[in-house]
Order: structure tokens, then sequence, then C-alpha cells
């Protein structure tokens, strides 16, 4: 079995990979509630990081509205707890089949109307600030008061109604980061894997060759939103509230997307290494000026811009590329799905 | 012969330049016809009109009997025309198997079968040693080949070939003639190729039109086309004689 998962995945990279795996799930015997609650974030923004990546790293759809996702699974899965009681291992299919929905529509306007490229992204944007507003005036789901879970007991872990401490949701994350690197990876190497990359480097050529664009695209826009659905159930009941000003905000979608462009976008490690980098980082700044007993608001912002600014300027693929031929991780290839 | 390409009466013009008017002609199947014809004679807006990149504004096109003008590239991939493009289109970021692969995949459903059929097919294109490059890296003949190398890989009835010679070396152009050559007997693979090195035309075309300002201007076999004082006028120059 593990032969066939790690199929284009060097020997090295491999161990690697499985030394990684037992160090995180042993991590919180030894960590401490501060640590645990940045490996959360951390994992976080990997599993969400990763089904935007699917869509412009693979496909090179460009999508500056992922909130918009995050936001529908959390509230669909939070408003059917808390009006229904409905357990989130339900809710989250609502949650899925509401963003898959939003993003079909989404997908199929722009393909119907011929809207690509940057125009496309904006579409994206526009239909964020639109469920915000929305959920703004919406009273059902408490409109822009908010919208309150009741709050966990910590004592307890209750996995069924996802109530219980950060630990269990550090490791419902892991799972589910762990999951989306694993169905990544194998959709890769599908047919459809192949048809996201050949219509990522050349449209035309892909459609000569027989790709159906609007199926294909189609599809890879309704699977990455119903992915990132997933990760705003997690949010919804591991923070207990919901704004729409935070949700679906277009900060929280930038936000999204810098781990796998720090990472290496159209990389499997891309979204992995650059949460872990980002989040550590900005996380560590933010000990060092408490420490300095320096308070200026807007430095995480700042922090996340110089970021990008020298990946940018050193580093045009990311972080994981570069890093992956200086560990010997990738095959002897120039290039290809092995070193994704 | 059945014509397996059947085209009436096509049309096309870009905001009033006529790119392509009236143009009618057969592909028998099994045949291999050339497509030649001074720059801007409208040979690649003809094979962009086959291959579904623009509608018609007039005419039709049958392929086995079956109308496709108007079909999108896909549908008329999967109908069974394959086609390069003049301006090379490589999937430059993927290797060239995985290039390969992507057309093979119009033929089969899984991965590991289209692999195999790759795997053949850059060999037979020489490719071989490059199979693991990455597509941008390549030369220019190298990426007419993976051009080639792709379209077949969609097991295409019919062939379009755009100007995949412009660039090889002499002996690299006998090369592609004879593989050309060999798919027409072995597969019964019908070609239609636009062409502007004579050297390949004359030796694998039964049949040659000759385009000019959109219209064909002479159509027949080779040595006859090439007699003919209008094609002499237009492209080949009085020399050719």
């Amino acid at each position: 079995m593990s032969g066939h998962w790690f199929d284009g995945v060097s020997p090295r990279a491999a161990k690697l990979l499985t030394l990684l795996c037992v160090a995180l799930v042993l991590f919180p015997l030894i960590a401490s509630d501060y640590l645990i609650t940045v490996l959360i974030l951390i994992l976080y923004f990997a599993y969400v990081g990763q089904a935007w990546n699917l869509m412009m790293g693979f496909a090179g759809q460009l999508s500056l509205g992922h909130a918009l996702y995050v936001g529908l699974g959390a509230y669909a899965a939070a408003a059917l707890y808390v009006h229904f009681g409905v357990s989130p291992w339900i809710g989250l299919w609502a949650a899925m089949a509401i963003a898959a929905v939003a993003g079909g529509v989404i997908g199929f306007l722009a393909l119907r109307f011929g809207v690509a490229g940057v125009y496309f992204a904006i579409l994206t944007i526009a239909f964020a600030e639109f469920a915000r507003l929305a959920f703004d005036h919406w009273p059902w789901v408490g409109g822009s008061a908010g919208f309150f879970l009741p709050v966990a007991n910590y004592a307890s872990n209750d996995l069924i109604n996802l109530r219980g401490s950060p630990t269990m949701f550090y490791y419902l994350l892991l799972a589910m980061t762990a999951a989306a690197f694993v169905s990544c990876h194998a959709l890769l190497r599908s047919r459809a894997g192949y048809y996201w990359l050949a219509i990522r480097e050349s449209p035309e050529a892909a459609q000569a060759l027989g790709v159906d664009l609007f199926r294909y695209k189609m599809y890879v826009v309704v699977l990455s939103a119903a992915m990132t659905s997933l990760g705003g159930v997690i949010f919804a009941f591991y923070y207990n509230n919901l704004f729409p000003e935070q949700v679906f905000h277009i900060s929280r979608s930038i936000e999204l997307i810098l781990a796998p462009i720090i990472g290496g976008i159209g990389t499997l490690f891309g979204p992995i290494i650059g949460a872990f980098l980002l989040t550590t980082l900005a996380e560590g700044l933010g000990e060092l000026m408490r420490l300095l007993g320096i308070d200026v608001p807007g430095v995480k912002q700042v922090f996340y811009g110089l970021c990008l600014l020298v990946v940018v300027m050193f580093l045009p693929d990311g972080v994981w590329p570069p890093l992956a031929r200086r560990l010997k991780l990738e095959q002897q290839r120039s290039q290809g799905l092995a070193e994704r | 012969m059945a014509a397996l390409l059947n085209i009436k009466g096509l049309s096309k013009s870009f905001s009033g330049l006529k790119a392509v008017q009236e143009v009618s002609f057969e592909v028998p199947a099994g045949e291999i016809v050339g497509l030649i014809g001074p720059n801007g004679a409208g040979k690649t807006t003809c094979f962009n009109l086959i291959a579904g990149v623009y509608r018609p504004d007039a005419g039709e096109i049958h392929l086995a009997g079956s109308r496709i003008d108007g079909w999108r590239p896909d549908q008329i991939c999967r109908a069974g025309i394959g086609r390069t493009f003049q301006l090379v289109k490589p999937f430059a970021g993927l290797t060239v198997m995985e290039n390969v692969i992507v057309g093979a995949l119009n033929q089969v459903g899984s991965v590991r079968a289209a692999q195999g059929i790759s795997e053949h097919l850059i060999e037979q294109l020489g490719l071989a040693g490059k199979r693991h490059a990455a597509a941008g890296s390549l030369t220019l003949p190298d990426r007419k080949r993976l051009e080639v190398a792709r379209a077949l890989a969609t097991a295409p009835r019919m062939l379009l070939l755009d100007e995949v010679m412009a660039g090889l070396r002499p002996t690299e152009t006998d090369r592609m003639v004879a593989l050309f050559r060999d798919l027409n007997a072995s597969l019964g693979l019908t070609i239609l190729m636009i062409e502007h090195v004579m050297r390949a035309v004359m030796a694998l075309s039964r049949r040659i039109i000759v385009l000019h300002h959109g219209q064909v201007i002479a159509a027949g076999a080779p040595d006859e086309v090439t007699r003919n004082p209008a094609v002499l006028e237009c492209y080949l120059g009085e020399e050719a004689l």
C-alpha cells in the first residue's frame, strides 16, 4: 500500500515525510497549550491552502475569494448545529454541497460568459463580498452581530458534536491536512490531474488534444470549493463565533493564499511549508514584540507583505522547489510530477 | 475511395479581410494531401476552421459523413482529427512524457495505459532521451516532434500537420517523412499537411491543393500542380521549373 501512496516520491522524501507525520502525531504530548494553538493555525492554513492550490496551482484558475467557501461551510454547519442540533459530521455534507453549488455557479457564469484570468479573480472577490453583505443582514444567523456556538467544555471531548479541547481540533486538522495531501497527490496522477496541468500550461493545446475545458474547469472549481468549506466547518467549531465582517472579508481570502504562494504554487508540499514558515514567523514576531513591550497594530500584515516581497524577488517558484533540490528529495528528473 | 474529409464552400473573414473564400476540397481516406501556398494564403485559417478553433462564416465541413463545423476543438479531436500548431504550444512546465500522456488520455481512460502509448510514441519520434526533460527546455525541432507525438497520441483517423518540417535539418526531414509514410501505410492514417519544405511535400503527397488569397487556385497530382503556371507565378517561382 505505502508503495502505491509514495508513487513518484523519492525514498528519501518518503522517509522524511513519515518522520514528519510521526512527529506531528506525538507533538501534543510534549507541547504547551500555546504551541498547540499555533500548530492548529498552521494546519488550518496548510489545509485550505492545499484546497486553493488545487484550483490555482494545478489548473491555473486564480481565485481571490476563497473566504466565500470557508464562510459558507462555517455558517452552514454552525447553523445546522445551533438551530437543529445536527452533528457537524452531518452538517459538513451540507457545507460541502452549498460551497460546491456556489463554486459551480461562479464557475458556470465565468465559463459561460468567457470571464477568464484576472477578471475571473475579480468575479470571485465579488461573490465573497456579496456573501459578506448578505450574511451581515441575515438575522437567522445573527447578522452583523455575529453567530455563536455554545462554548465548548474543554474537560471532555465530544467528537460527535466537535465540542472539546484544542488537542482534539489539532488531531482533526492533522488528519484533514494529511488526507488533503494524499488526495491531491492521487488527483495529480489521475486523468483529471493531467488535464488540469494541461489547461494551466496551454488551454488551446489542451483543447486540441480532446480536453473539454468547461468540464474540467468546473470539476476543479467545485472540488476546491467543497474542500475549502471543510476548513470552514472546523473554523466555526473551533472559534465558536462567526462574524461576516471577519469570515468573508477579502483579507481572509488573501491570508489563505499566502501559504501556497510562499511555499510554492502547484506543489503538494508548498502549502504545508508555506503555512509553517508564515505562521511560526508571524507568531514569533508577535512574541518578540510583546517581550520588547512594543505595541504596533498591523505588524503581522506588514510582515506578511515583506515575506511576499522576499519570495517574489528571490524565490519566484516559492520556497519548496529550491528546498527540494537542496535536500535531494526529488527523483532524478529535471521537472515534473515528482517535484510537485 | 470515399472522402474522409469533405469541405464545401468554406469562407471566413476577419474584420473585412477575407482569409478563406469559398474553399472546397476533399481528402480521401488513407491519403496524404499537401496544402501549399504563399504566406497569408489562408492555410492556417483553413486548419483552424477544420479543427474548430474558428466557426466558419459559410460552408460545411464533413468528417466521414458527419457535419463537424461549429463543433468545439475537443469534440473534433474526439471525432478523430489530431492537429499540430504552427506556433508550437508545448505544456512548457510538464515533461515530454507528461505532454504526450495528455494526448494519449484521449484514447484510453487510465494513466497507466496512456503511459505505455506515450512511451512508444516518444521512441518513434526520437525523443526517448528527453522523456523527463521539461518541454519548455526543448529546442524548436524537438518541440515540433513533440507536437506530432502529442497529436498522434490522441489516436486520430486524420492528422492535420501545420509546418512540422520547418526548422528541421534535411536528414531530420527525411526521418519525419519516413515516419509519416510508415504511419500512413501501416495504420492507414490520413494526413493533411501544410508545408513549405517542398522536399517533404513532394515526397509524401499524392495530391496537392494550392491556396492563394484565400482561394483554391490549383489542385491535383504533385507534378501536375508544380507545372501549373498560376502556381509557379504566385508561389514556387519560375526557377522551380
